[in-house]
């Protein structure tokens, strides 16, 4: 098992944890191995979305127009109030970080949970509007109205429902790995303030909130 | 002591977090797999012995037992079985790192490997998937009443293993390095698994959000793919293969690794041109990824898209090219030493070389036309894919063995596998060139009775073949008891691998390894060598 031991490495880059795992020659390679290992998930995750984006792309090409009718149904306002929401909530989640580097764990609990309210808020706000969308028949598969939607009008709502459902999804695990953390430095579970595993969350959460700061305008705006 | 012998216990091995151990839990699975897979295709083989269908109760039965066979053989076994055996056990130690930078995401990984080989298997026992292996689009989402969303779920889950598994070893070839060991120190084997992890990383995300898409369009009919509710099927074969060409070398690239090490080995004499072979890795999986639409020639996409992807095809012939006349280079004037692995390397040069060759044919748009969906594919992709991986796996798999277990195997036993192999191949494989360019199309159970003498060839050497690959498994599985003890370095290969016990300890290295030259210096050994003869024979 790689059960960590500790060591009395001086810690110059406001790295927290002072658990150096065994087959790490120090905690600056440590730090640098986490962060690389971050930067190429979140590289899958770009090619994970890219795949449907470039779908979508090759079906706004064929089919401008029934796409433009059919993204009229969306409201930007509420677009927009949810892009706000998820900016301040990236905000909340880069003080939570700044503060674990500083080792103030209430105010990192602080941020954390702030992030987590904003993203929650994010959630509702997405909620509301499948509602609303459901109660248009809106949704291909379940209740579709082909009639009221003419033509290839249903393709643009199965891309809206997997582009935003993947991103939900995405916003979902993030939110239970924040709440799992909060509590983890509430409790002191990390001898520093759990910095390195702070940092990383926060470069997923910046993540997704960029993937949604490119569907808003891809879905709400690009055709107005 | 080593690894194998820290501790004895069931639970020792499920919760390891030592990289060797975990490339082993991956070899028995893959192998079971293998097993599985193999299944399948003997019973196709047996099939296609005679024209009529006497074998399968129906065509479907037929269609079921190709997809298992190509859905088992290609996910779950010669993707990950290079990387995930080979590469877990000795990345780290050919850099000379105590483990991989995650251990327990690796730990993960296998049990995310295992999971998703539980769904497809619960696939084939429900039903089974008669789509084929590649799960073409309308077909998959709305004709097929098979299990095609719990082998699909199975696929994806196998993704995220893989993901994570290339993932750690970019991670580990970035920040691990012993010190010393420069980029352009890095042995063959290392950066053929970098090479081999960026495609990992960059392609199979675009597999895995395909998948759901088909997923989602056959459960709640949303028609992104689907004709009927203006979808485009060709959207699918663009995404799918935007991944699946590059799968193809994902599979070969770390066989490169493989070969490289070997020939060097057993040549005694530096690799020809380290720098191009490593350039060579990179730029195949560089162009593997602007190559899928040959996929697509006789797919109604235009004439000019099929040309550039036609030329583009012709480019990967470049960097292959120089991988093998660099491995003939190194073999030039070499002291070469015909043992198992060596003979298992030559072969993969072989068979490589043929599928390479007829790779060339394929890309041609005009003769493409003419060979499409016909055996002549099937040869082809079978003489790089199994030629080249199988070949390559158990080549390294031999060369490797003293270190992984301790022991040495039966030379002779061994020598006579990889003949076996060699033969039972070609004669499998390659009457199904002719059976191609006369006409037989692929995924048929019955043929017209002109085409029945070379599928007994292929039929006849598909067994000869079978007990070429039930050789390594029971003589292999018996050297672990009555195996002569290796030693740390039975071939006296240069690498930092073999400058640790045999089997290693848990931590790889008792002391930090220190690089002060680059790979493979056999000629230094070999003057050594000479030097230490000459004194001793009294002659200077």
């Amino acid at each position: 098992m790689s059960s960590p031991s500790a060591t009395a490495h001086d810690n110059t880059y406001g790295q927290d944890d002072t658990y150096l795992y065994h087959h790490f020659e120090d905690l600056q390679q440590q730090h640098e191995s986490s962060s690389l290992g971050m930067w190429a998930f979140l590289s899958t995750e770009v090619l994970f979305f890219g795949g449907v984006l470039g779908a979508f792309a090759v079906v706004q090409t064929l089919y401008g127009p029934a796409m433009k009718a059919a993204s009229e149904h969306l409201d930007p306002i509420l677009g927009a109030y949810n892009t706000a929401v998820l900016l301040v909530s990236s905000l909340a989640m880069a003080l939570a970080v700044r503060a674990s580097q500083l080792r103030q764990h209430r105010n990192t609990v602080l941020f954390l949970v702030a992030t987590i309210v904003l993203g929650s808020v994010f959630l509702g706000v997405k909620a509301y509007e499948w509602i609303h969308d459901y109660h248009l028949e809106l949704v291909p598969g379940i209740n579709f109205n082909q009639d009221r939607y003419p033509g290839r009008q249903i393709l643009f709502w199965s891309f809206y429902f997997t582009l935003t459902g993947i991103h939900a999804l995405h916003m979902v695990i993030g939110i239970v790995i924040i709440a799992i953390m909060a509590v983890l430095v509430q409790r002191r579970w990390f001898t520093g303030g759990g910095a390195t595993q702070i940092e990383m969350l926060g470069l997923y959460w910046h993540f997704v909130d960029i993937v949604w700061v490119f569907l808003y305008p891809i879905l709400y705006l690009i055709n107005r | 002591m080593g690894y194998l012998g820290a501790d004895y216990t069931v639970k020792s091995w499920l919760l390891t977090t030592d990289h060797k151990r975990i490339g082993l839990l991956y070899m028995i699975s893959i192998t079971v797999f293998f097993l599985l897979g193999g299944a399948a295709a003997t019973l196709l083989r047996l099939e296609l012995m005679t024209p009529r269908g006497d074998v399968f109760g129906s065509p479907d039965d037929y269609n079921r037992s190709f997809t298992i066979h190509g859905v088992f053989m290609v996910f779950f076994f010669l993707i990950p079985g290079v990387p995930a055996v080979l590469g877990n056990f000795l990345l780290p130690l050919m850099i000379g790192a105590r483990d991989l930078a995650f251990p327990r995401l690796n730990l993960m990984s296998w049990y995310i490997y295992m999971i998703g080989g539980l769904f497809t298997l619960y696939a084939l026992v429900a039903g089974g998937v008669d789509t084929g292996w590649t799960f073409y689009t309308p077909y998959s989402t709305m004709f097929s009443n098979t299990q095609v969303i719990a082998a699909a779920l199975g696929i994806f889950i196998v993704g995220f293993s893989s993901i994570l598994t290339a993932l750690n070893f970019i991670v580990t070839v970035h920040t691990m390095r012993a010190p010393g060991m420069t980029w352009l120190r890095l042995p063959l084997f290392i950066w053929a698994h970098y090479a081999t992890s960026l495609i990992i990383v960059l392609g199979t995300p675009v597999l895995a959000i395909t998948i759901i898409l088909v997923a989602v369009e056959r459960l709640f009919k949303v028609g992104i793919f689907d004709p009927a509710y203006g979808g485009d099927p060709l959207l699918f074969q663009h995404l799918f293969w935007f991944y699946s060409h590059p799968a193809v070398y994902i599979m070969i690239l770390p066989s490169f690794g493989v070969i490289s090490e070997i020939v060097t080995a057993f040549a005694r004499k530096k690799i020809f041109g380290y720098s191009f072979m490593a350039g060579a890795l990179l730029a195949i999986a560089v162009l593997g990824f602007l190559v899928w639409g040959h996929h697509m020639f006789v797919s109604s996409q235009s004439m000019y898209a099929g040309m550039i992807f036609s030329v583009l095809s012709f480019l990967v012939a470049v960097p292959s090219g120089i991988k093998v006349f660099n491995w003939t280079a190194t073999l030039y004037k070499g002291s070469v030493s015909f043992k198992t692995p060596m003979l298992y390397a030559l072969g993969f040069i072989g068979l490589f070389t043929i599928g390479g060759l007829t790779g060339l044919v394929l890309s041609t748009m005009a003769t493409d036309v003419h060979v499409h969906d016909t055996y002549f594919v099937v040869a082809h992709f079978h003489y790089i894919m199994v030629g080249g991986m199988v070949m390559a796996y158990l080549g390294g798999l031999h060369f490797w063995w003293p270190k992984i277990t301790g022991r040495m195997y039966s030379e002779f036993w061994g020598a006579l596998s990889a003949l076996t192999v060699f033969i039972g191949f070609n004669l499998t494989f390659f009457p199904q060139f002719l059976l191609g360019y006369i006409g037989m199309p692929r995924r048929y159970y019955e043929y017209p009775e002109e085409y029945q003498v070379l599928n007994v060839m292929s039929t006849a050497g598909a067994s000869v073949l079978a007990v070429g690959y039930m050789m390594p498994l029971i003589y292999l599985l018996i050297s672990l008891k009555v195996g002569k003890i290796a030693g740390p370095n039975p071939w006296a290969a240069s690498g930092l691998e073999w400058e640790t016990s045999s089997p290693p300890p848990t931590h790889n290295f008792l002391d930090t390894k220190i690089v002060t030259s680059g790979p493979y210096d056999y000629e230094l050994q070999e003057f050594a060598d000479q030097q230490r003869e000459v004194q001793e024979q009294g002659i200077v």
